[in-house]
């Protein structure tokens, strides 16, 4: 078994620094580049012309009339930023209540996805019967195609025919059959929707975290008399806290961007409750043809999850250190 | 070692790369002179029923020219953005099928071969066309930027059985009808119309043909949008209020978007349905074609001031020619051939549609009851969506708010004229200068 | 450790609620695909009334489905390979040496998960068609450029991982092939990936699934030859009719290699996201 070969031996990962003396390393020279420079050409050809590119668009003015040639479409400077960060403009406006439906969405659709994530992971480490075939179910949402996931709950979620309402009139726990797709509900849907897909991922993150955790320091706290929650506190989350950094920070950066859930569940157009700042980019530079503000929008939002990301990498590497 | 393992490495990227490469069948064009692209919508029941019916055509087309023509179809999911990157590359298909409500805006890209009186001419003249199939071509005082090849119009559908049922003998003529009609047929599961609440173009469509009705205009002469004008207001008032305030409309009907109102009339949940060429979808949803009888779209009793005779927009798909095309003659010839008498009836027949030509209206596959009522409708009062490059942001933005405007009905708030105006102002604004 | 009567049945009631979230879609996808059409659109019922087993023949004239499985597995696993390969090379150079640019190329790497893909879209699709104008290599509308598209996706996540996963490998390995003569390519292919194949393992799982879901780059650099699932589940909403029973029919019968490559890989997934997510 290549498993039982390959754990990282030490019983607490090593962290950073260890074993970085200089003595280990191999010596400086012109292969480290040779190394990247595969990574470095795609990363350039897909990734970082075409944001280069995006971050030209912005400050031109560029419509329908100009995308042929790019190079009639005229300079407009931070036009485009004017209009868009405008919150008073009705422009700004639409984004800027966007911008916190989608704070609340990612904040919401992160932590849900975590807990769950975590508390199947705890729940599964203790060997049952049948364990093995409920880590394969909760993988599955993974693997099936958006479209389709997205489309079935679309079918659970309409308001005559849904599986949804069918059970909250039968319980007895609505009277009338309310709206999902439409309306405020729509936001709560988008929400379940995104947890659903989400959670797997998280899941196995944590699930693959918590095998590193040697069941000495369990039986220890269990002397000590710790029950669930101390052992949760005191064993689990911190073992579990390198993981945690690089997967709630995926998980944000997925979820902050996502496009395709909201674009299938509510076919292009998104209830203003639920409008999310991915499918409103689309609509105000896409399907309106106009690429210059589309960007100028696109550009914002990265000075925005960059300043979070690096934030968030600074707080969490400096609790680290301390912890 | 080292660079010979790198370079084995790269080798292997080569061979995979090449693998995945040597699958794709090459693309046309660029091998013989005479191979042409073409880029067709989905007009039938699947992709692949699409193909069956055009490829015969294509070979007969390589039999009389020698012009081969390779053949995709694009599913409506994708035409637009696929037309965008090839309209903003210079690399793409010869030859394209695009909404007809597109035109203008695909016009403003200068990608495509504007159809001037030499080039409408190479196709048979601008005379062969339906008038009001090529005025949603482009915009007025341009040449059309492409030429028509199906058309349609939005009709009433209803239920024969159902208004028997109910003892109504004619399908109603006017909004005030349809509503004391429809009022009689909503009893139960049952209800008098159903609409596509949720459907953004769907929404617009009805926004256009409703503002004509009533007097309004969604730009001025100036190309400015006018969405909140009095006109307006009225018009998307009149239609949400068949949900809000006349009630015959299934509030959930607020949600769809999908079509579930072709299905839900097709299973008899609705009596009504306002649709343009809904025969096909009927079919394969297992309604037969003596089950439902299909009416012009109503208008007012009494004509509003500055009200047009408009009951629909012209809908339909127009053919345009790339200016990227190698071999333009040959694309001219194909758009020819499409346009011709027989490929004509031979495709609309198919697809339930209209011949976009005039001298094939006779012809014995377009008199069934469906076709004349739409003949009809797009000969006499049937009026192009505005042609302005803006229109994709029109129909986003009406669409939506008349989507939202639906949402409120359903759960109860009331439709005021205020909150009518009020989403179509917002829309407006964001229209941007 | 003795588990205790509350947290027995704290487990269980979490466990049965989380299996109810994620079986309920399931379920629905499953007896919609055995309904006929007009009862996956008519009111819910739990159990189908006349099933049938229609849909999961039609599917495959509907849509050239096995066509759209065929490109969808080949563009996603040759994706996912040379994604881990080129995310190896790199991962190795960031963990093993110290070299100007190390953080720029970090940090630039991060930054390109935070940009809207949808602005993406039209640069990268005008560098494809012009760099195909200047070397005959058709990145539009082939595979070739799927696959290149998608590889990039999944490669600033893969070194991530990777790079985490290197570092935890103790140095005293390298040296002890350095003291035997190994050169850095010996060192990294005879001794650091073999102890991480668990984590290589991991990263070609999260690679291949990048590349298989994928719905907006694949909706506009596909063709009817090169189109993928992800987009192509889509083509049975046709103009009349959206044939929901296929749709579902199709989803299901497209995820069984996926399930089963899961099942297959999931003791080396398991362990090896572990190592690569602790830094």
């Amino acid at each position: 078994m290549v498993t039982t070969t390959t754990a990282p031996a030490p019983a607490r990962p090593s962290t950073p620094g260890t074993g970085r003396t200089k003595k280990g390393r191999l010596p400086r020279s012109k292969l480290p580049y040779l190394l990247l420079l595969p990574a470095i050409a795609l990363e350039l050809l897909v990734h970082v012309v075409p944001m280069v590119v995006g971050v030209w668009m912005s400050v031109l003015e560029l419509t329908q009339f100009q995308i042929r040639d790019w190079s009639a479409a005229p300079f407009v400077g931070l036009d485009n930023y004017k209009a868009t960060l405008d919150v008073n403009g009705p422009v700004g406006k639409e984004l800027l209540h966007s911008f916190w439906v989608t704070v609340m969405y990612t904040t919401l659709s992160v932590g849900l996805s975590w807990l769950f994530g975590l508390f199947a992971g705890v729940y599964l480490q203790r060997p049952f019967p049948g364990r093995s075939l409920l880590r394969t179910l909760f993988l599955t949402p993974y693997a099936l195609p958006v479209y389709a996931a997205v489309i079935t709950w679309t079918f659970i979620f309409q308001r005559d025919t849904g599986l949804l309402n069918e059970l909250l009139t039968t319980t007895g726990l609505a009277d009338d059959r309310p709206f999902w797709l439409i309306g405020g509900n729509s936001f709560w849907a988008l929400l379940v929707v995104s947890v659903w897909r989400s959670w797997p991922f998280a899941f196995l993150c944590v699930m693959a975290g918590l095998q590193n955790v040697p069941s000495e320091m369990y039986e220890a706290a269990a002397i000590d008399g710790a029950g669930f929650w101390r052992r949760l506190k005191d064993v689990t989350l911190p073992m579990l806290r390198p993981v945690n950094q690089v997967l709630i920070l995926v998980l944000f950066l997925w979820t902050f961007n996502d496009f395709n859930t909201p674009f299938v569940l509510f076919g292009g157009s998104a209830p203003e409750q639920a409008d999310l700042i991915s499918i409103h980019i689309y609509r105000s530079s896409f399907i309106t043809w106009n690429f210059g503000q589309g960007s100028a929008m696109s550009v914002a939002l990265l000075l925005f999850l960059l300043i979070v990301t690096a934030g968030y990498l600074l707080v969490t590497n400096r609790r680290r250190e301390h912890a | 070692m080292s660079r010979r393992l790198l370079a084995m490495t790269a080798a292997a990227l080569v061979l995979a790369a090449s693998i995945t490469a040597c699958g794709d069948d090459s693309e046309g064009g660029s091998g013989g002179a005479k191979t042409l692209t073409y880029w067709a919508s989905n007009q039938g029941s699947s992709l692949d029923f699409d193909k069956q019916t055009l490829q015969p055509e294509l070979d007969k087309f390589e039999q009389q020219t020698g012009i081969k023509v390779n053949v995709e179809v694009v599913p409506w999911s994708d035409l637009l953005n696929r037309l965008l990157a090839a309209a903003t590359s210079g690399k793409g298909p010869d030859v394209v099928n695009i909404g007809n409500t597109w035109s203008a805006s695909l016009q403003a890209t200068g990608a495509f071969i504007p159809f001037d009186d030499a080039t409408i001419g190479a196709v048979g003249g601008k005379d062969r066309f339906v008038p009001a199939a090529l005025a949603a071509a482009g915009a007025p005082g341009q040449p059309p930027t492409a030429v028509p090849l199906y058309s349609l119009a939005y009709a009433l559908y209803y239920n024969k059985k159902m208004f028997a049922d109910a003892g109504i003998s004619a399908p109603p003529t006017t909004w005030e009808e349809l509503v004391t009609t429809g009022k009689k047929l909503t009893k139960g599961d049952q209800w008098g119309l159903a609409v596509e609440g949720a459907n953004i173009s769907e929404n617009s469509h009805h926004a256009f043909a409703f503002g004509q009705q009533w007097g309004g205009e969604w730009f001025d002469a100036s190309g400015k949008p006018t969405f909140d004008t009095p006109q307006n207001v009225a018009a998307v008032k009149r239609y949400i209020d068949l949900m809000a305030v006349d009630k015959i409309v299934n509030p959930s009907n607020a949600e769809y978007a999908q079509n579930q109102s072709v299905s839900d009339f097709a299973n008899g949940k609705a009596a009504m349905l306002l649709w343009q060429a809904a025969g096909n979808a009927f079919k394969t949803q297992g309604m037969a074609a003596d089950a439902y009888g299909v009416a012009p779209v109503p208008f007012p009793a009494t004509t509003p001031a500055g009200g047009k005779k408009v009951n629909s927009m012209v809908a339909g798909i127009n053919i345009a020619v790339f200016k990227h095309t190698k071999d333009k003659d040959a694309a001219l010839q194909f758009v020819k051939f499409m346009t011709s008498d027989a490929e004509q009836v031979q495709l609309n027949k198919v697809y339930g549609s209209l011949p976009s030509v005039t001298t094939v209206s006779g012809d014995a596959a377009f008199q069934a009851e469906e076709q004349k009522v739409l003949a009809s409708v797009l000969a006499t009062s049937a009026a192009p969506l505005p042609q302005v490059a803006e229109e994709s942001k029109f129909e986003t933005l009406v669409g939506t708010a008349m989507k939202e405007l639906f949402a409120d009905a359903a759960s109860g708030k009331a439709v005021t004229e205020d909150a009518v105006k009020e989403k179509l102002g917002n829309a407006q604004q964001q229209m941007g200068s | 450790m003795r588990e205790t009567a509350a947290e027995r049945w704290s487990r269980r009631v979490v466990l049965t609620l989380l299996t109810l979230f994620t079986v309920t879609p399931l379920y629905v996808m499953l007896s919609s695909a055995v309904k006929p059409l007009r009862d996956v659109q008519g009111a819910f019922t739990w159990l189908p009334t006349r099933p049938s087993f229609q849909a999961f023949v039609d599917m495959w004239s509907t849509v050239p489905l096995g066509r759209y499985l065929v490109n969808s597995l080949l563009v996603s696993s040759v994706a996912a390979v040379v994604s881990v390969a080129i995310a190896i090379f790199a991962a190795f150079a960031v963990s093993r040496y110290r070299f100007r640019g190390r953080q720029v190329f970090s940090v630039t790497v991060l930054s390109t998960q935070m940009f809207p893909g949808i602005l993406f879209l039209l640069p990268l699709f005008l560098i494809y068609v012009n760099l195909g104008n200047a070397t005959g290599i058709e990145l539009y509308a082939s595979r070739t450029g799927l696959v290149i598209t998608y590889l990039t996706f999944s490669l600033p996540f893969s070194i991530w991982m990777l790079v985490g996963y290197f570092d935890s490998i103790p140095r005293g390995l390298d040296e002890a092939a350095q003291v035997d003569g190994a050169g850095p390519m010996r060192t990294l292919f005879q001794v650091i990936l073999p102890t991480a194949i668990p984590g290589v393992v991991a990263v070609t799982v999260y690679a291949f699934m990048t590349a298989w879901g994928e719905v907006l780059f694949a909706s506009v650099m596909t063709d009817e030859n090169s189109r993928t699932l992800a987009v192509g589940l889509q083509g049975y909403a046709t103009q009349y009719n959206v044939y929901w029973n296929q749709v579902m029919a199709a989803s299901l019968v497209v995820s069984i290699p996926v399930v089963a490559g899961f099942l297959m890989l999931q003791r080396y997934f398991v362990a090896g996201l572990t190592a690569g997510a602790v830094k």
